[in-house]
């Protein structure tokens, strides 16, 4: 398989913290791809350096274009859908107008945006039953399947997820993952998926990458990382 | 009764250019967080642009849609040349920019045109409407025209894609870039149609006012007052308080003996600290909490 994002060199930093150093990864085509670390080693900033939300050195090539340089709304434009964590719900607007959102940067096609509102709410019925409810009312399970939806809407090349299950009851994160699971089969979406339930998150990805204060200390498939000794210790508990 | 009545008709057709100011003002208010004191001014020169059109003989219909179309461009070139350069300065900086607006405008319109007031027919004509004892023609001019406009308006952002996408961004700006949406587009966008109708309101009050460069000084403080009561954080909540200004401004002319024409300014100034102290979010405004 050949890589679909690679990331080489990638800096950033807030003001005078440097927040990632001399970070290099990559994120194969159609497949899922996890990053792995405690809280504060990065990961959420690895996310919004790639989508231009943060100050950025390095190079970033997304399908063999060079990315590191653009802004935000230019990367989506390209196919890089991103699910930030806080989900950023339009919490005035209701469930369906988020989901025409998520197509904003498609062509208008009106046809082909409600086929995919329809594919939304077959993946995540409880969607349809809230379709116009305000956004902000709906529980942070139904807003995350929202998040997801309204990157699907994009149809993307990339997904980036920041960690789908925050805040949420095992239960619900077990059926996100499921859900996550089932997408990559059926569209074949690439995923790179923030997590710090790395069980969930290894049981998911076929590669991962490991992430200590700022810098990877690790890669490999995962279930490589999963056998190894330092892992299991310290992010899987057994 | 019948006096009463006069009062909140004609309270409601002031209201209607309340309204619109209250909603200019709400419109950018939602993009940058700041309220555009320089609004009125736009408006006033707006006014005098359709004035201008008018003295070179073009016919009303033609020099109102075009003044409200240059107006939508002027707004939109302010944004991109004064305001998107200090986007992330502090509240002081936009103030003293504002002001700057404010006199330059008002001096610009003095210069070219001066100061001397000049008055404007109404393109209604003269005279009760339909016979009627309570309204005017010109006033029921001023309300058909401002809620056709309304209606409009709600149209454009309720079933249109940049409507849509105008909303989004200013709900919230970082997850509308995140679905590719050019939220400073959306921005210049808002100060164009803020400036449009602002454009419209001036336009229909010159007829009443007259036509001269401190005409919207006290309209602007009554739209402020509409938005404030109204809620800055809902459109439709400051074209409510905008209408509902214009009533109690009427009725209060007329019912406190002591109040009369002259004080009425300040019962909309009084109305903001009222809402400001009691009810800062005002009547159907969110409150909006802050981490700090």
């Amino acid at each position: 398989m050949s890589a679909l994002l690679k990331v080489e060199n990638l800096t950033a930093s807030y003001g005078e913290l440097q927040v990632l150093r001399d970070m290099s990864f990559e994120v194969e085509q159609g497949g899922v791809t996890t990053l792995l670390g405690a809280n504060g080693a990065g990961k959420t900033t690895t996310l919004r350096a790639i989508c231009g939300m943060v100050r950025r050195s390095g190079r970033i090539v997304l399908d063999g274009q060079d990315i590191s340089r653009r802004a935000t709304e230019d990367i989506v434009r390209l196919g890089v859908a991103h699910v930030p964590d806080g989900r950023g719900t339009f919490t005035t607007l209701t469930t369906e107008e988020n989901l025409h959102l998520g197509a904003m940067a498609r062509p208008n096609n009106k046809a082909e945006i409600e086929a995919d509102i329809q594919k939304c709410f077959e993946f995540f019925p409880r969607l349809k039953e809230r379709r116009n409810q305000q956004a902000g009312t709906l529980s942070g399970g139904e807003q995350q399947m929202l998040a997801i939806a309204r990157a699907l809407m994009l149809r993307p090349k990339l997904m980036l997820l920041d960690e789908p299950s925050f805040g949420l009851a095992p239960l619900i994160t077990r059926q996100i993952f499921d859900i996550l699971a089932d997408l990559t089969k059926e569209t074949g979406t690439s995923m790179l998926v923030v997590e710090q339930n790395a069980s969930l998150a290894l049981e998911l990805a076929d590669h991962a990458y490991l992430i200590e204060t700022g810098s990877i200390v690790m890669s490999g498939s995962s279930a490589a990382v999963r056998e190894d000794e330092s892992v299991r210790a310290s992010y899987l508990g057994y | 009764m019948e006096l009463f009545l006069q009062q909140v008709v004609s309270g409601i057709s002031t209201g209607a250019i309340y309204a619109c100011m209250a909603l200019a003002v709400v419109m950018i208010y939602q993009a940058i967080h700041h309220l555009n004191f320089a609004q009125g001014e736009m408006a006033m020169f707006s006014t005098y642009i359709a004035w201008q059109l008018m003295a070179w003989g073009l016919p009303w219909g033609l020099a109102l849609p075009l003044a409200v179309i240059l107006s939508f461009f002027g707004g939109f070139a302010i944004e991109r040349i004064v305001f998107k350069p200090i986007q992330n300065a502090p509240v002081l900086s936009h103030i003293v920019i504002f002001i700057a607006l404010f006199s330059i405008f008002n001096s610009l319109a003095g210069f070219i045109w001066d100061f001397t007031i000049k008055s404007v027919a109404s393109p209604f004509g003269e005279g009760p409407f339909m016979g009627s004892t309570l309204l005017g023609k010109h006033q029921a001019g001023m309300i058909a025209v401002t809620l056709v406009m309304l209606a409009m308006l709600w149209a454009f952002f309720q079933f249109t894609r940049v409507g849509l996408a105008m909303r989004a961004a200013a709900a919230n700006p970082e997850s509308a870039r995140l679905v590719g949406i050019r939220v400073e587009t959306m921005t210049a966008l808002g100060w164009g149609m803020a400036s449009a109708i602002g454009a419209v309101a001036g336009i229909l009050i010159a007829p009443v006012v007259f036509l001269e460069p401190n005409m919207m000084l006290s309209i602007l403080l009554y739209g402020f007052a509409g938005a404030v009561l109204g809620g800055l954080t809902n459109p439709l909540g400051a074209v409510v308080g905008g209408f509902l200004v214009g009533i109690i401004e009427n009725l209060a002319g007329t019912y406190l003996g002591d109040v009369g024409a002259e004080l009425k300014l300040s019962i909309a100034l009084a109305l903001i600290i009222v809402v400001l102290v009691m009810k800062p979010e005002g009547l159907f405004g969110r409150k909006i909490v802050q981490r700090v």
